[in-house]
C-alpha cells in the first residue's frame, strides 16, 4: 500500500516527530534517574553542596515536562493520531508528569539530607536505604524500557516488584522505630531517614504507574489484576503512614486516565497521580 | 420479514462480489446494527463502496457483476429472485459524494419521491416535504423559498436537500457515500449533527475516507482491506485499541 492510501496521522514527518517525542522523554527519564542517584549520593557523603545542586536542577525536569507536553499536544491537534500512536502520545504525557514527580522526590531526599546535616545527633544512613534506592531506580529503568519498547510483560513485572519495595519500607520503619525507642535523641535523624525511605518508595510507585502505562500501550487495555494488587497494597501501607505520623499530602483533583475513577481509592496512597500538581509531599 | 428483528438491520453472511473477473468483496460477514451509525473505512479500492452500493442493489445495471453469499435486510435476502428493487430503494435511501439535486425547485426535489409513489394530495405532500426538510435540519433555512431553484442553495444545503429527498420516502436505512468530502468544515459539522440525530429513527451507513469523521459520527466502524472485512466493532475500541495488526497499521499510517 502506498503512503497516499494510508490513513490520516501517517506520513514520514509525523513519524519523525513521534521519534523526537520519544527521544525527549528518554532524555527526561535519564535526567530524573540521575537526580535521584545524586540525591542519594549527597545523603551518603553528607555533602551540602551536592544536595543543594539537586534542589536547583529540578527546574530542568520541569522545563522538559513542559516541552514534552507541548510537543504531545501539538501532535494530537495537528496529526490526529489513532490506535497505538494515540496511546503512545497520551502515555508520553502521563509518563513525563510521573518523571517530573520523580524529580520532586529527589528534591525531597536532598532537603531531608540538608536537614540531617543540621542535626546534632546524626544517624548513619541505613543500608536498607541504598537497597531501596537501587530497586526503585531499577524499576524506573525497566518501566521506561517497557514503555518505549511497548513490552507489556516487562511492565507487569515492574508492577509486581512494587510490593517488594513496600515490604522493604516497612522493614526500614521497624528498624528505625527500634532506634528511636532505644535512643530518643536519634528521633529527629531517624524521622528524616524514614522520610527518605518513603520518598524512594514513592519513586517505585511512579515507576509502577509507568509500568501500567506500558501495559496499556502494548495491550490497549488497563489490567484489572494490576489495579487489584494496588488495592491490597494500599491497606497495608496506610498502616506504616499512620504510625509514622507523616504529613498527608493534600488531594485536590484527580487527573487520572479516563475509566480509572474507580481506582482513586485504590490509588489513594499514590497521591502523585491524584494530588496537586507540583511538589509532592 | 421476522417480527423479532428490528427494522433496518443489515446482515452480510459470506457475501462476495465480482466485477467480471475482478473480485471486489471476499466473504464478508457482519451485521450492521439498526438505529445506529456505521462507518465503512479503508483505503481506496478496498471494497467499502461496493459493499455500500450492494445494500440497495445499485450494481444491478453494471454488466458482468455477480455475487454470492447472503445480504439481508431485516432477515429478508436482498438478492433473492423476485425482490422488488424499487420497493427496496424506498426502504434504503442513498446520498452520494457529489450532491445531485434535480434542477427543479427545493419543494419539487423533496416531493419527487412521495409524488411518484402516489402521494398526490397537496396537503399531504406539503406535510411530507416539511417533515423531510425538518428531519434534514434544512427547514428553517428554506421554508420561505421552497419554490426557488435547488441549485441556488449552498453546497452544504444542497447535500442536506439530498438527504431530505431520501428521507421523504421514509426509508429504514440511509446509505451515504463520502457525503462530506466536498463540504466545508461548517457544512460538514451540520451534516454530522444531522446523522447523529437521524440514527434515533433509522440505520445510517456511511463510507468515508475521513477517519476523524468516522470517529465523530459512527457508533460502529468496519475496516475493509482488499475486499475483506478485517475488523468491525465499536468505534471507540477500534480507534484506540484495534484488535487486528492490519487495522493498527492503517490507522497509524504504517501500511506497506
Amino acid at each position: 500500500m502506498t503512503q497516499s492510501q494510508t490513513a490520516a496521522g501517517g506520513g514520514r514527518h509525523f513519524h519523525d516527530q513521534l521519534a523526537a517525542l520519544q527521544d525527549r522523554l528518554l532524555a527526561m527519564a535519564s535526567h530524573a534517574e540521575e537526580l535521584v542517584d545524586r540525591a542519594m549520593a549527597a545523603l551518603r557523603a553528607r555533602e551540602r553542596a551536592l544536595a543543594s545542586a539537586v534542589v536547583e536542577d529540578d527546574a530542568v525536569l520541569d522545563a522538559l515536562e513542559l516541552e514534552i507536553e507541548q510537543r504531545a499536544i501539538a501532535l494530537l491537534a495537528l496529526q490526529q493520531p489513532l490506535a497505538r500512536d494515540l496511546r503512545f502520545i497520551i502515555g508520553t504525557i502521563k509518563v513525563s508528569s510521573d518523571l517530573e514527580r520523580v524529580g520532586d522526590h529527589a528534591v525531597n531526599i536532598a532537603e531531608a539530607t540538608l536537614r540531617l546535616l543540621e542535626i546534632d545527633t546524626p544517624l548513619d544512613p541505613r543500608p536498607e536505604l541504598a537497597e531501596l534506592a537501587r530497586r526503585a531506580g531499577a524499576m524506573l529503568d525497566d518501566a521506561l524500557d517497557a514503555f518505549v519498547k511497548g513490552d507489556g510483560a516487562l511492565g507487569r513485572d515492574v508492577c509486581r516488584r512494587d510490593d517488594e519495595v513496600d515490604a522493604m519500607l516497612e522493614g526500614l520503619f521497624r528498624v528505625l522505630l527500634t532506634h528511636m525507642i532505644e535512643r530518643p535523641a536519634s528521633i529527629s535523624a531517624a524521622l528524616q531517614l524514614l522520610l527518605v525511605g518513603r520518598n524512594l518508595e514513592r519513586v517505585a510507585d511512579l515507576a509502577t504507574n509507568i509500568g501500567e502505562d506500558a501495559v496499556y500501550l502494548a495491550e490497549g487495555s488497563r489490567s484489572s489484576t494490576i489495579m487489584a494488587t494496588t488495592r491490597s497494597r494500599h491497606t497495608r501501607r496506610s498502616l506504616v503512614r499512620r504510625s509514622a505520623h507523616l504529613p498527608e499530602p493534600s488531594t485536590v483533583y484527580c487527573s487520572s486516565w479516563p475509566g480509572t475513577f474507580d481506582c482513586c481509592e485504590a490509588h489513594s496512597f499514590r497521591r502523585h497521580r491524584h494530588g496537586r500538581r507540583g511538589r509532592a509531599a | 420479514m421476522s417480527a423479532a428483528i428490528e427494522q433496518g438491520e443489515i446482515a452480510a453472511r459470506g457475501f462476495s462480489f465480482w466485477y467480471g473477473e475482478k473480485q471486489a468483496l471476499d466473504d464478508v460477514t457482519f451485521t450492521i446494527a439498526p438505529r445506529a451509525v456505521t462507518a465503512l473505512v479503508g483505503p481506496s479500492g478496498c471494497g467499502k463502496t461496493t459493499f455500500l452500493r450492494a445494500i440497495n442493489r445499485m450494481h444491478d445495471l453494471v454488466p458482468g457483476v455477480r455475487q454470492s453469499g447472503a445480504l439481508e435486510l431485516d432477515g429478508a435476502a436482498l438478492y433473492a429472485p423476485g425482490v422488488d428493487v424499487v420497493a427496496l430503494r424506498q426502504r434504503v435511501g442513498m446520498v452520494f459524494q457529489r450532491w445531485n439535486p434535480f434542477p427543479r425547485s427545493i419543494y419539487d426535489n423533496v416531493a419527487y419521491g412521495p409524488h411518484i409513489n402516489g402521494v398526490r394530495k397537496g396537503d399531504a405532500l406539503d406535510a411530507m416535504v416539511e417533515h423531510a426538510l425538518r428531519r434534514a435540519a434544512l427547514w428553517d433555512e428554506v421554508k420561505h423559498r421552497l419554490r426557488q431553484s435547488a441549485l441556488a442553495l449552498s453546497g452544504g444545503q444542497q447535500q442536506r436537500l439530498c438527504v431530505a429527498r431520501a428521507l421523504a420516502n421514509r426509508p429504514e436505512v440511509l446509505l451515504l457515500d463520502e457525503p462530506a468530502s466536498a463540504l466545508d468544515p461548517v457544512s460538514t459539522q451540520r451534516l454530522e449533527e444531522l446523522l447523529r440525530e437521524l440514527r434515533q429513527s433509522l440505520t445510517v451507513v456511511i463510507v468515508t475516507h475521513n477517519l476523524q469523521q468516522a470517529a465523530r459520527v459512527a457508533d460502529q466502524t468496519a475496516f475493509f482491506f482488499m475486499g475483506r472485512l478485517v475488523e468491525a466493532g465499536r468505534t471507540e475500541a477500534l480507534f484506540t485499541a484495534p484488535r487486528e495488526p492490519q487495522t493498527e497499521a492503517y490507522l497509524t499510517g504504517r501500511f506497506g
